[in-house]
């Protein structure tokens, strides 16, 4: 999985994902993602959830995986921990594990979804970076 | 925000001269300098982009509380003329679709709950589900969603939740019309499967105020507003389904743009003509979303109500008025002397028609329609009236409006330390998220006072009484 990092917005937060493949990049701004939901470092992957979608644009991609993590999180009642995607000519391939919320987690804010703005991914020095700004 | 060039037509009110190259329609920005200085270029950025959209009547907009969002400034007002190819846009909405504020004015004093504070404190958070991975007690299925959908506040009441008597005192009388539940998502529909009746978390709470200070004694007296009285403020919207109706009508629009012949200045402007299928697609979800922010507050009210009854037996909470800030709603508006049918984007910026206007109940219709602005935990909250001419196609500011990334907010306080200094100036803080707290400090808003007195300036809204927060429950 890639590192995570965060960005200023003033309302919200900018989510950043990084690692040696696009796959792993988007992990990392999964990870990002949830970090702000949840201490991830308490959170036990108990439970893995599979999916798969399909996305033609890379940067749109992004927003969708982040999207329909959101979606399998609330819908098991959820938070996810450690992610894997791998993409598949236009088809992804997501996994994501984590627990039920419990008492004893510490609860960070609620993330409603992931936006366009300032959606950007692209590679330098053999690193890919994927950024966004995701709505509290 | 750098204002230089900035012309200010009228009181609070400041445009920017649209040079002869540029395709755009005016700009209006409401609020004193001190307020746009501090603004982010951002806002003046995206208010731009907006001017840009097909179809835009007048000027776009943005109210004194403004600050950056995604697409639309958050504050930001626009108005579209369907005949002219206007646009609808899930970016100038938003995510949380009619995320607003129901105000429940009681019977009780200050001095009346002040020995039973911290019980009652305690009640609202144990009956209030809050904060991110919290549940309801109210489990759904589809087609039983799809009737909330439907029916709004009035499904809610059909069910229990809280009275008739309510009704009249939300928008639309509680039921939003033209809701499409088939064009909202199964994903949707199942984010919202344990989320009717929850508080959500970020900026939404429920607050129990008083009344400090009136402003206006006779729009006070219409609202049932005295000093030293008891209020509640919930601020909340449409859960996961409303945040699920955003996420993927942000994305079909943005990828259907291009088929569309509209040119994005920000993808996050996605949007469609209000009469293509693809904006009343959006339409009918977008006010299925609203349904369901009605329905939502109607429960929260109903379960506020349970929790103060368990502490005082002779409680009455009756609605002062629901209003939301976070919509497109079709409304008549008369431009230039000639009354046009106009669908009104209010992102984070509330209605405010003024007296006379018939879809106000009669209690008011005197006065005109009460506008929230909710403040802060620490500092307080405003009840304005909508005035006469207002010049922003009846709109104006929601709340206190960011001034401070979550991010730094977080670098600068401790969750644990505010809600004791609180606790300490006699405001009780209950959440399940210290870092949420910290994220929300009250420093980190704009002065609430300040955007109450641009807001009263500017001719958008009357202040009529200032509220005090006492105990809140945070998301």
């Amino acid at each position: 999985m890639g590192s995570s990092e965060y960005f200023e917005h003033v309302a919200d937060m900018g989510v950043v994902g990084r690692g040696t493949t696009l796959g792993e990049a988007y992990e990392g701004a999964a990870a990002a993602m949830f970090g702000l939901m949840a201490d991830l470092s308490e959170v036990h992957p108990r439970e893995t959830v599979r999916f798969s979608f399909t996305e033609p644009d890379v940067e749109l991609a992004l927003v969708v995986w982040l999207n329909r993590l959101l979606v399998e999180a609330r819908t098991r009642g959820m938070v996810f921990r450690t992610f894997r995607l791998r993409r598949e000519n236009d088809t992804w391939h997501g996994e994501a594990s984590g627990e039920r919320w419990r008492e004893g987690l510490t609860r960070g804010t609620e993330v409603k979804g992931a936006t366009l703005t300032a959606l950007r991914v692209g590679q330098r020095d053999g690193t890919w970076e994927a950024r966004c700004v995701v709505d509290m | 925000m750098d204002i230089q060039g900035f012309q200010e037509k009228r009181p609070r009110c400041w445009s920017i001269p649209v040079a002869p190259a540029e395709q755009r329609a005016p700009v209006q920005f409401f609020g004193d300098e001190q307020l746009l200085a501090t603004m982010d270029d951002k806002v003046r950025e995206q208010i731009m982009n907006v001017a840009r959209l097909p179809g835009l009547v007048g000027a776009a907009m943005t109210m004194p509380d403004a600050h950056w969002g995604y697409g639309f400034p958050i504050g930001g007002v626009a108005a579209f003329d369907p005949e002219q190819g206007g646009i609808i846009s899930a970016g100038g909405v938003g995510f949380d679709i009619s995320c607003g504020i129901r105000c429940l004015r009681t019977n009780l004093a200050l001095f009346d709950i002040s020995p039973l504070l911290t019980p009652l404190a305690d009640e609202l958070f144990r009956r209030i589900p809050a904060g991110v991975g919290e549940e309801g007690h109210l489990r759904l299925s589809v087609s039983e969603l799809d009737e909330v959908l439907l029916g709004g506040a009035r499904w809610a009441v059909d069910h229990g939740y809280g009275t008739q008597d309510d009704l009249e005192f939300v928008e639309e009388n509680g039921r939003m019309s033209g809701a499409v539940p088939e064009n909202v998502s199964l994903h949707a529909k199942q984010r919202q499967h344990g989320e009717m009746g929850t508080l959500g978390s970020g900026n939404h709470y429920l607050e129990v105020q008083v009344v400090e200070h009136i402003f206006d004694g006779e729009a006070a007296e219409a609202f049932g507003l005295v000093k030293g009285q008891v209020v509640v403020s919930i601020h909340c919207g449409s859960r996961g389904l409303g945040h699920q109706i955003g996420t993927d009508y942000l994305l079909s629009l943005a990828r259907a743009a291009g088929r569309l012949g509209i040119t994005l200045p920000d993808r996050e402007l996605a949007c469609a003509p209000i009469l293509s299928d693809e904006g009343q697609r959006y339409l009918g979800a977008m006010n299925a979303g609203i349904n369901c922010a009605l329905a939502n507050r109607q429960i929260l009210a109903h379960l506020t109500r349970a929790a103060f009854r368990s502490i005082f037996p002779h409680a009455q909470l009756e609605t002062l008025y629901d209003v939301s800030h976070n919509t497109c709603k079709a409304e008549h508006h008369d431009v230039d002397g000639r009354p046009r049918l106009l669908y009104v984007h209010r992102k984070g910026a509330t209605r405010a028609f003024g007296p006379m206007h018939p879809s106000l109940p009669a209690r008011y219709r005197h006065v005109g329609q009460p506008v929230i602005i909710g403040g802060t935990m620490g500092t307080g909250s405003y009840v304005l009236v909508g005035m006469e001419g207002n010049p922003a196609f009846s709109s104006a500011s929601h709340g206190a409006g960011r001034s401070m990334s979550r991010h730094a907010a977080l670098k600068q306080w401790s969750g644990r330390k505010l809600v004791d200094e609180l606790a300490h100036e006699g405001i009780l803080i209950r959440t399940r998220s210290m870092r949420g707290a910290a994220e929300e400090a009250p420093g980190a808003y704009k002065d609430v006072d300040v955007v109450a007195r641009a807001t009263e300036a500017a001719g958008l809204a009357r202040r009529v009484a200032f509220l005090r927060p006492k105990a809140c429950v945070k998301g």
